[in-house]
């Protein structure tokens, strides 16, 4: 059985290597024709922009996409300098100045570099992309399974096993543990800001993209692809790990067809259909641009779905999430339906003790949240005031630069490279628990006017501290439940794996009336009658 | 101002001092020779298991005692003089007091076997125990084997977490079965299969007659009553723990096998005071014991000196029993007295359901003639502590109890509740036709409501 798993372990890296080396390999040879179909799709008018392109790329090779890349960036700067020149010369008519204005190209070479490239990449990644899917994906899922299904045997019956999780190099900040944060980090950074590395990645599914939504895949759609594999795999470990707990199956599958369904499959479908692609699921202000005007416009523009997209994207926000949450606890959303969620619950469950709970952090926590949700209000406040009036600043400041600053900011850096890539450090609710807007909006409506709580049972407390240990959103647990007093703290994401590692069964998630739900106590459940009559009541 | 000495930062000697803190401005000092801070000594098992670290095991930060004004120090006192209201301490200057409270917790008990002084035998009790589990089991390589002593909860405690490291544990329990001294048979026995299923060498009738050493004064085999040898390099002695009280031994303090206190938890010495593990109480209530090493009895014999000491003098009078416990993946919850075969009184009787094929069970003492619940056992089923308690207070029948099984149930949402094959089989014994009855907030939250 441990050779089975070791040799998982083999087959995953060798998949994990075949995947990361594809952004080193092949080489690209523009063609003219190549050349011509970036322009159209860029929109790209310009005849100096062609006559330099083509000198400096077709009849040449390049070895790989970083020198494509920096070849592309100095035709465009080349280009633009002529035509800002021209722009400039004196003595000419108002129509070619502004002609040679409407030439300069606005285009990050990073995004012509990942259309040209992929258009004209070549090698053996390229050449044989469906084998290195498999090599890649294929090996990665069938050796991260190979690893994980035999625990149903090695960690013995049913229960809860932490065992050795603060021995372990990997689950306790080792160094497999910050090289599973570098390579996270990294794997952001290139998404978000470097697509062009992504070529051969999207030419392994190509054909799955044409399957779905009729088109190549973009970067966008291999991490939508990676998400939903990643979260699989990892719920199956969830399954393993947690299956004497049913709350833990249901929510494990509830996030799984959230992501599948709603955040893969439907927008994709609704690309392929012509339709503006959404994720239902998706509210404002996680969905932060939701409001922007390009969106705005997009669904105003598609007719009857469009807006109902609108009135249901405004709806889902306004109503249906708090109302819920009265109702359920923000469990709802965090724990069972969100994405954000869904990766915390799976791909971050190893990683979930390394949440701090000081009370330093809980201040940190507090300011940073309602922090972006204030900044997330603003600048959507910003952005309706500039869609309505025209005007495309307030108070002197740049609509557009605000909601750049905020996509910049909190939108790449604080929900990807940060939320994720610190998994292993921080633990695997960062992003939820000190950056999500939406999040704090609904600990509002959870902690003031909701019927959830978890529940401490009496006097059974024994203070082990296995609940705030496992606690993902950094909440002491055991602070409250030590002292006989229910859980309503506005961060709890609901998942329930407090209840599940207590080993004295002093824990429950439920809902219920209102009154009563927060009980704080000076004498426990236990003790003399009269005494507690007395003291709780005083 | 008033000058609170505490011997002891367990749960009891800890709880006093917070509630103390909370109605009063004494000066409160807590001396521990153990740690510089509380822990939760219920949770050392999971730092050796590697599910958390000792850090991880402190209740509080460690800003908490500062900013609370609760002085700590770090010494182990060696002599109490009563008369000046003086301690000694090993290393610091003297403390005087006004009020002392000891709260030394316990001590394993040791029997006096040959060889039990050699390397690699040792309880599990303090902190240093821990410490030494690791350094004489680390891993499986260098220990073995491991022989742990005793059948109660630390020993299987002990034998949970060398199996974790992959040890191998031979397990010898003096009872028939798992346990037997405190739970009924049936329930022992669900532990036994359950203890023989993790592959535990599991010996009952089996005790030890002698340790046996080899190089460097190491343990190197064990011999069994039934003179069998067992080769080992660790032998754990659970077999249950003691007052930890000797250096109150020359002292005026009146002692027998614990303080002795009175239902005021006060000692023969005016001032003083005894709670948790170390104090016997010389007035018990109902059919609790003269002295109760449990965390909660500890934990409320701190609630209520604390109110004693800031001037609302509190008799102790713990409300109904309840323990629990979890015996490697079985959690354990009783409420109320459920007695052993052996120590069933006249009027007890059990009614029994098991799971067919999973570690779950329930067994309920009633009273034969009235219905009356006594108590309840549920092993791999939570139940809700208000509810049980009020049905205890109560006096509901266990009629009245399965049929509102439902508001008793605490486990997970969306878990199997067993309920139908419980009444079903109730039923069946005893010629009913039980019908369950709804969940009803109302009841839970309203125990002495007489609205349905």
């Amino acid at each position: 059985m441990k050779q089975l798993q070791q040799l998982g372990i083999v087959l995953f890296l060798l998949g994990i290597f075949t995947f990361s080396s594809a952004i080193f390999m092949g080489t690209f040879s523009p063609t003219k024709a190549q050349l011509t179909a970036l322009m159209t799709e860029k929109g790209i008018s310009s005849k100096v922009f062609e006559s330099n392109a083509v000198a400096a790329l077709t009849n040449s090779s390049f070895n790989n996409i970083h020198s494509l890349k920096n070849a592309l960036s100095a035709v465009v700067l080349k280009t633009n300098d002529d035509h800002r020149a021209a722009a400039k010369k004196k003595g000419i008519s108002k129509e070619a100045r502004k002609e040679a204005y409407g030439n300069i190209i606005y285009s990050a070479p990073k995004d012509l570099a990942f259309i040209l490239g992929k258009a004209s990449a070549k090698g053996l990644v390229a050449e044989n992309s469906l084998l290195f899917f498999w090599l890649s994906f294929g090996l990665g899922i069938f050796g991260a399974l190979l690893f994980i299904v035999p625990q149903v045997i090695t960690e013995g019956p049913k229960g809860i096993k932490n065992n050795g999780i603060y021995k372990q190099n990997s689950t306790n900040k080792g160094f497999i543990a910050w090289g599973v944060f570098a390579y996270l980090i990294g794997f952001y950074l290139v998404l978000y800001f470097a697509p062009q590395y992504t070529i051969h990645w999207t030419l392994m599914l190509d054909p799955l993209s044409y399957a779905l939504n009729g088109g190549p895949a973009s970067q966008w759609f291999v991490y939508g692809f990676m998400y939903c594999v990643i979260m699989v795999v990892m719920a199956i470990r969830m399954y393993i790990k947690y299956r004497h707990v049913n709350y833990q199956i249901l929510r494990t599958t509830s996030v799984l067809f959230f992501q599948i369904v709603f955040a893969f499959l439907i927008p994709e479908i609704m690309t392929r259909l012509q339709l503006p692609a959404t994720d239902f699921k998706n509210a404002f202000p996680l969905d932060y641009d939701f409001f922007f005007s390009w969106n705005l416009n997009k669904l105003i523009d598609s007719g009857g779905l469009g807006l109902f997209i609108l009135v249901w994207g405004i709806l889902l926000t306004l109503v249906v999430v708090p109302v819920m949450v009265y109702f359920f606890g923000k469990r709802w959303y965090c724990s069972w339906v969100c994405g954000c969620g869904g990766l915390a619950e799976t791909l971050g469950d190893p990683y979930r003790q390394h949440s701090s709970k000081s009370l330093f952090s809980w201040k940190v926590e507090r300011w940073l949240v309602h922090g972006v949700l204030v900044f997330a209000v603003l600048m959507t406040a910003a952005t309706l005031y500039s869609f309505f009036t025209g005007n495309t600043s307030l108070v002197g400041i740049k609509t557009q630069s605000i909601q750049n600053t905020y996509s910049f900011l909190i939108g790449a850096i604080f929900a990807g490279v940060i939320g994720t890539g610190f998994y292993p450090i921080f633990g695997n609710r960062v992003w939820c628990r000190f950056g999500c807007p939406l999040a704090a909006y609904l600990g509002f409506v959870q902690r003031f006017k909701s019927r959830f709580r978890i529940t401490t049972n009496g006097g059974q407390c024994i203070s082990c501290g296995n609940c705030s240990t496992y606690c993902e959103m950094g909440i002491d647990v055991r602070a409250y439940a030590q002292k006989g007093e229910n859980i309503v703290r506005s961060s709890c994401v609901g998942c329930g794996v407090c209840s599940a590692v207590c080993p004295r069964g002093v824990l429950k998630l439920e809902q219920g009336p209102e009154s009563g739900r927060i009980n704080p106590t000076e004498i426990l459940l236990g003790n003399d009658v009269s005494l507690i009559d007395l003291l709780n009541k005083k | 101002m008033e000058q609170v000495v505490i011997i002891g930062n367990g749960i009891a000697g800890i709880t006093a001092a917070r509630h103390i803190r909370k109605n009063s401005n004494a000066a409160i000092t807590v001396i521990s020779s153990e740690t510089p801070h509380f822990f939760s000594r219920t949770a050392l098992m999971y730092v050796y298991m590697g599910h958390m670290t000792f850090e991880h095991t402190k209740p509080y930060e460690d800003w908490f005692w500062e900013k609370n004004r609760i002085g700590l120090v770090q010494d182990h006192v060696k002599q109490i003089d009563t008369e000046k209201k003086q301690l000694f301490l090993d290393q610091s200057a003297p403390i005087s007091f006004d009020k002392l409270i000891i709260a030394t917790g316990s001590k394993p008990s040791f029997h006096q076997w040959p060889g039990q002084e050699l390397k690699g035998v040792q309880g599990l009790y303090h902190k240093r125990d821990l410490d030494l589990l690791e350094a004489n089991a680390p891993n499986a390589q260098v220990c073995k084997r491991a022989v742990v002593v005793g059948g109660g909860l630390i020993g299987i405690e002990l034998a949970e977490m060398l199996h974790s490291r992959h040890i191998p544990v031979t397990f010898l329990v003096r009872e028939a079965h798992f346990w037997e001294g405190v739970l009924p048979t049936k329930n022992a026995k669900l532990l036994n299969d359950h203890i023989l299923s993790h592959g535990i060498d599991l010996r009952l009738n089996t005790e030890l007659k002698e340790i046996i050493g080899g190089d460097q004064g190491k343990v190197k085999a064990v011999l069994t009553s039934n003179n069998e040898l067992i080769e080992c390099q660790l032998v754990g002695i659970t077999t249950g723990v003691q007052p930890n009280i000797d250096f109150i031994k020359n002292t005026p303090i009146a002692l027998d096998k614990g303080i002795l206190v009175n239902k005021y938890l006060e000692t023969n010495i005016a001032g003083v005071y005894a709670i948790g593990d170390c104090a016997q109480q010389t007035e018990v209530t109902g059919l609790r014991r003269p002295i109760e090493a449990v965390w909660y009895t500890g934990r409320m014999m701190g609630e209520t000196l604390a109110q004693t000491i800031c001037g609302n003098k509190t008799a102790y009078k713990p409300g109904h029993w309840f323990n629990s416990a979890k015996f490697f993946e079985v959690e354990y919850q009783t409420y109320g007295w459920v007695n052993t075969d052996k120590r069933k009184q006249e009027h007890e009787q059990h009614f029994h359901w098991q799971h067919p094929h999973e570690p779950i069970a329930i067994t309920a003492a009633y009273h034969k003639e009235t219905n009356q619940l006594l108590g309840v056992n549920v092993f791999g089923i939570r139940l809700r502590h208000a509810v049980l308690d009020a049905w205890l207070s109560q006096h509901k029948s266990l009629d009245y109890c399965l049929a509102h099984w439902a508001d008793a149930l605490f486990d997970p949402e969306f878990s199997n509740s067993h309920q139908k094959d419980l009444l079903n089989h109730y039923n069946t014994v005893f010629q009913k036709a039980l019908k369950p009855v709804k969940k009803s907030w109302t009841r839970i939250f309203n125990p002495f409501s007489t609205k349905k």
